[in-house]
């Protein structure tokens, strides 16, 4: 064992330099995608469920082709055809919330599709049966219980988004990971800024699935 | 915009065109450097799945044994610790850090590193699925066990591993077919596989979307492999009504 490892090299002025932009980053990265996920992908769940073929399918392709690719690959890939879509260049943190918009979708489809099909068909035809359309069957009485249904799992999906933030080194935007590694480049500290980042990421997880934890025994009392 | 696959063909020093688009002598073509980038994503997943499941199905049966709780906190410490890290972190720490921290690291190559980070990353989910297997088998199996005077180990050996692996094969598959996906975390330390020659061959080449359409190709060709390859296994060694939910999340 050889171990002289130096962290006195982080102050607050190092941390509020470096690591806070990207930590600022990865946890707008993080909300972002999550919101516009789950909005995008409760429409591919709705799609898929909707007993249509022509918006069934496209929705099937979309859901398990993404799901079959690694992320890696799909940060490559919109980094690559969206300034070509759009005609201009554009910044790898812009590139980067698309395509985990459009990533994330796929999985969390999966998630609200399980969690629709949960609630007992009775809830449909009693929705049917006071004379709501499709719309307010779903705003009022499918979607407020599979959302209550799905939350734990959603969450748990939110922890793991928020490790694959780390990803974006694949096309140079600026995350938290980034912000230690240029920190430890600066100082010539590389080691110390790893296991720093580690740390900061486990402590970070450990305390959000600690809380996602929890709030699955609270709404498991309840029902 | 016009397609150009002819790229496949170039030889990756000279940029020409070779006749039958694979490269003699000791030149390759990028068609060549593809297919063996594709070897190594191939071999970097199945040494560290081979890893991932003796090393998660070790941790997770350690935190199955009853009247061990330091046992069982141990096995949940190891499953916490890796799945809370991001496994490009992981990786990192295995290239950068371990072999300054263990000097008798330096020198190994960066696949083997990968393996491992790879296989200790996968160990912390399979533990988890193995654990749930053996949880899911009702309380009776292992009493019967201990009634026929078997030890501990007998137990596990003749008893609840053997119909814990056949219910958890939903859930391995899921995680077999991720850590395929997530091989491709290694162009971060350059090994040389799918992603990392996406990357290189549309630098060098200019034709991102011909390169990204063949790599994403080969990913899913090896996802449906995987698949249809499990769905065998599975139909082989299932156990009619006995299941476990397939694990949810991960990439």
């Amino acid at each position: 064992m050889n171990i002289s490892l130096d962290f006195s090299f982080y102050n607050w002025d190092l941390i509020s330099n470096f690591v806070l932009k990207g930590l600022y980053f990865s946890l707008m990265l993080t909300v972002v995608a999550t919101v516009g996920g789950v909005l995008f992908g409760t429409v591919l769940a709705l799609m898929r469920l909707s007993g249509k073929k022509w918006l069934g399918v496209p929705a099937t392709i979309y859901v398990n082709g993404m799901r079959s690719i690694p992320l890696v690959m799909v940060i490559l890939w919109f980094f690559l055809l969206v300034p070509a879509i759009i005609g201009r260049p554009i910044g790898a943190e812009v590139s980067a919330v698309v395509t985990f918009i459009a990533f994330e979708a796929a999985y969390f489809s999966e998630i609200m599709r399980a969690g629709i099909q949960s609630i007992p068909r009775g809830q449909v035809f009693a929705g049917q049966a006071v004379g709501m359309t499709y719309g307010q069957n779903m705003r009022y009485v499918i979607l407020p219980q599979a959302f209550r249904n799905m939350l734990p799992v959603l969450l748990t999906q939110t922890i793991i988004l928020f490790q694959d933030t780390s990803l974006v080194y694949a096309i140079g935007a600026y995350d938290m990971l980034k912000g230690f590694e240029v920190a430890g480049k600066n100082f010539g500290r590389p080691i110390e800024a790893y296991l720093a980042a580690a740390v900061l990421y486990f402590i970070m997880c450990y305390a959000l699935s600690w809380m996602v934890k929890r709030l699955h025994q609270k709404i498991a009392i309840i029902r | 915009m016009s397609w150009d696959w002819q790229v496949f063909c170039e030889d990756t020093m000279e940029r020409q065109v070779v006749q039958g688009c694979f490269g003699k002598g000791g030149d390759i073509t990028y068609l060549d450097w593809m297919l063996s980038a594709w070897g190594w994503t191939v071999s970097v997943s199945l040494l560290a799945l081979l890893l991932a499941l003796l090393l998660g199905s070790f941790v997770g049966t350690l935190r199955t044994l009853e009247g061990r709780p330091m046992v069982v906190r141990l096995g949940n410490i190891w499953v916490e610790l890796f799945r809370n890290i991001p496994l490009l972190v992981q990786i990192f720490l295995w290239y950068h850090v371990v072999p300054t921290i263990f000097p008798a690291m330096k020198g190994v190559p960066g696949f083997v590193l990968v393996v491992l980070a790879l296989g200790f990353f996968t160990s912390a989910r399979i533990a988890e699925q193995v654990r749930s297997g053996i949880q899911a088998l009702p309380r009776g199996q292992r009493y019967a066990g201990m009634a026929m005077g078997f030890t501990t180990f007998q137990t596990y050996r003749y008893v609840l591993l053997p119909m814990a692996f056949r219910i958890i094969i939903p859930p391995l598959t899921s995680e077999t077919m991720n850590i395929f996906k997530n091989s491709s975390v290694a162009f971060a330390v350059s090994v040389a596989e799918l992603t990392m020659f996406a990357m290189q061959a549309q630098e060098e080449t200019a034709r991102g979307i011909e390169v990204y359409l063949a790599v994403t190709a080969c990913y899913i060709v090896s996802a449906f492999a995987i698949n249809r390859i499990m769905a065998f296994i599975e139909k082989r060694a299932r156990v009619p009504g006995l299941i476990v939910a397939g694990g949810t999340g991960g990439h």
